[in-house]
């Protein structure tokens, strides 16, 4: 590999001993690992393993039994949506979650919403610094519909969009957090080659344009290898495997649970 | 002219982000504007404004009001005539115990009082949604019928707990008659619909669609659901509390608890699923259809020579609404408004459709 403008630094989000069940089912079991500043993490493992689980303790949708997470110094037991967006971490999702209702622009707009803070007297009448911030936030939104080679869609409710654009859009309303951190869930399921070559690239351009450490979970083992710096494997909940994609591919207990050996 | 936007390109984001970013339709509104200020008055009768125009434009402007709260946010209620009532009687309360004050700022602390009342009918929204939301928003309809009916001093007393009102003086201007009433609400409306369409398209509008539309997601990128939602409870309620003291001012003149009644809750509800959720151009569709189809029944068949009754013509608005709003709900839940974006679609393409 050449040079990284971003090169690895140090742990920036450490997950220890989190344990999460719904009702008898355990979703994750103790599992820990860290992520390392400007890295590409990968998160793998056969489907129910856990994988979104993770992401959704880690963003505080779901509130794990157990456990705790260390993000840029300070300690957590759960995480609260709001406090996890303010503090720079922003994620896409494995079932479209973008707002139907509202055009891409919008969208991506609304990924920009804790950074507007004009109050709502100055909104209502839309003049002087409310004016203002809608236009300074609208070119920042374009440079990123710009990045994501989005410019002919922009008015269209999301919700007719074909698949492959609103994974785009869904991107695009992450990276309009500027996000420290970006958790990406499944972000080339169900494309097609061309589309999950195109999404790969910008994934890429990400991590080295703008330093931001990603952390992802993939079902593509070609593409995972190509572009994880580590990678972390669960299986039923539990980590069975943490390392280089080659140190990975090579762990027994990993070829084990891909090939569906039993436990 | 055709009906086009080719050629004109937005060189700036601002022009881009203009209300009607269309020139055509600039021109439109500039012409409906002037239409509405001063052809309207020179060829309408009393009894049209009066029994059509006057309660249109004011219950648009509480149509408005719900459909903040219900189309662009995502949050049912079926107790808002209750918040009319508030502004209503607060805007009395004012009127008669601190006389000097100019009826625009009684207007305003009228709708500014329904706010806070909304705003405490909103917080069981952050915990239950659809059908229990919709049943505890009943509770702010009950309370406030009970308190206007019990509590005399709303009601300054008055022993047939219905309240007089006079007519309203604005910088010297009394609004009296028809066309003057006409104008005053008219204006009033405009501002109240610019006011609307900006929050709308600014970040507290996305804020509330962000709710509506996926409310994890929205968590996730930051809103948070309480500020969401009771801001929009908290505007909802003071499009309603203005509507409602111009409601008793201005068309009832004098009016009891009971002109603010679940019925009304109703036709506010009617009236955005007809007009259609989360349009304010709806708003308007839905408050026109509610006050002109009962108006349309009683008239049509005295002038096809075959007059119905009172009653029966009463039955068939209700059945005609009815049958509509399953209509809507089932085909269409965008409303007129979204009939009529369709046709404005295919007018930008015609004649060539291909
Ligand atoms: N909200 C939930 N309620 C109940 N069970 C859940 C919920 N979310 C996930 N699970 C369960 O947790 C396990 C892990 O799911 P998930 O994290 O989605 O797996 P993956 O993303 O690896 O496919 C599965 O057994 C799933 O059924
Ligand atoms: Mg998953």
């Amino acid at each position: 590999m050449t040079a990284r403008a971003h090169p690895i630094g140090g742990v920036i989000l450490a997950v220890e001993g989190v344990s999460l069940a719904f009702g008898g089912v355990q979703a994750l079991r103790e599992v820990s690992f860290d992520v390392r500043e400007h890295e590409v993490r990968a998160i793998i493992g056969p489907n129910g393993a856990g994988k979104s689980s993770m992401l959704n303790v880690i963003n505080g949708v779901y509130h794990p039994q157990q456990g705790t997470i260390r993000y840029l110094g300070r300690e957590y037991h759960d995480m609260d949506s709001h406090e996890v967006a303010a503090s720079g971490i922003s994620r896409t999702f494995q079932n479209l979650a973008l707002f139907k209702g509202m055009t891409v622009l919008d969208n991506i707009m609304a990924g920009r919403n804790l950074k507007m803070r004009t109050n709502l007297l100055l909104q209502a009448l839309r003049i002087g610094p409310a004016l203002r911030e809608e236009l300074e936030h609208r070119e920042a939104v374009e440079r990123i519909i710009d990045f994501l080679e989005i410019q002919a869609y922009r008015k269209i409710p999301v919700g007719r969009l074909p698949y492959g654009l609103q994974k785009r859009v869904d991107l695009a309303r992450a990276l309009a957090m500027e996000p420290r951190l970006l958790l990406l869930d499944e972000p080339m399921a169900g494309m097609n080659v061309e589309e999950k070559q195109d999404m790969c690239r910008f994934i890429l351009d990400v991590n080295d344009q703008f330093g931001t450490t990603i952390v992802l979970i993939e079902h593509d083992m070609g593409v995972v290898m190509d572009i994880s710096d580590r990678v972390v494997v669960l299986d039923y909940g539990r980590k069975i495997g943490d390392g280089t994609p080659d140190d990975v591919r090579a762990n027994q207990a990993v070829i084990d649970a891909y090939l569906g050996v039993s436990h | 002219m055709l009906y086009r936007e080719n050629g004109q390109f937005k060189s700036t984001y601002a022009s881009d982000q203009q209300m009607l970013p269309i020139a055509q339709d600039r021109v439109f509104m500039v012409l409906l504007l002037a239409f509405a200020f001063i052809g309207v008055p020179l060829v309408t009768s009393d009894y049209v404004f009066l029994s059509l125009l006057i309660p249109f434009l004011i219950l648009t402007l509480a149509a408005i009001g719900l459909n903040l709260l219900v189309g662009y946010c995502g949050q049912i209620s079926i107790g808002h005539a209750a918040f009319m009532a508030v502004g209503a009687y607060a805007a009395y309360n004012l009127v008669l115990r601190v006389p000097q004050l100019n009826f625009l700022v009684v207007l305003l602390l009228a709708g500014l009082i329904a706010a806070v009342i909304g705003v405490l009918f909103g917080i069981p929204s952050l915990r239950i949604k659809g059908l229990y939301l919709a049943v505890a928003t009943l509770a702010a309809q009950f309370f406030s019928d009970w308190m206007f009916a019990r509590v005399k001093w709303f009601t300054n007393y008055a022993h047939s707990g219905s309240v007089q009102t006079a007519p309203i003086e604005l910088f010297g201007w009394t609004v009296e008659t028809p066309v003057e009433k006409y104008l005053f609400l008219l204006a009033v409306l405009v501002v109240f619909t610019l006011v609307a369409k900006n929050l709308v398209r600014g970040h507290i509008g996305r804020e509330w669609m962000a709710m509506r539309d996926m409310d994890v997601a929205a968590e996730v990128i930051g809103i948070r659901p309480v500020y969401a939602k009771l801001t929009a409870f908290a505007v909802s309620a003071f499009y309603c509390g203005v509507a409602g003291a111009l409601w008793g001012f201005v068309y009832l003149g004098s009016w009891e608890p009971l002109a603010f009644n679940l019925n009304l809750s109703l036709n506010l509800l009617f009236m955005i699923i007809i007009g259609g959720m989360g349009s304010l151009l709806g708003s308007y569709f839905g408050a026109a259809f509610i006050v002109a189809l009962p108006i349309l029944l009683d008239q049509v068949p005295i002038w096809l020579g075959v007059p119905i009754s009172t009653a029966t013509s009463a039955h068939l608005a209700l059945m005609i609404f009815g049958a509509l709003i399953v209509f809507f709900l089932i085909v269409e839940p965008h409303g007129l408004a979204r009939l009529w974006a369709i046709g404005k679609e295919k007018l930008r393409l015609w004649p060539f459709p291909h």
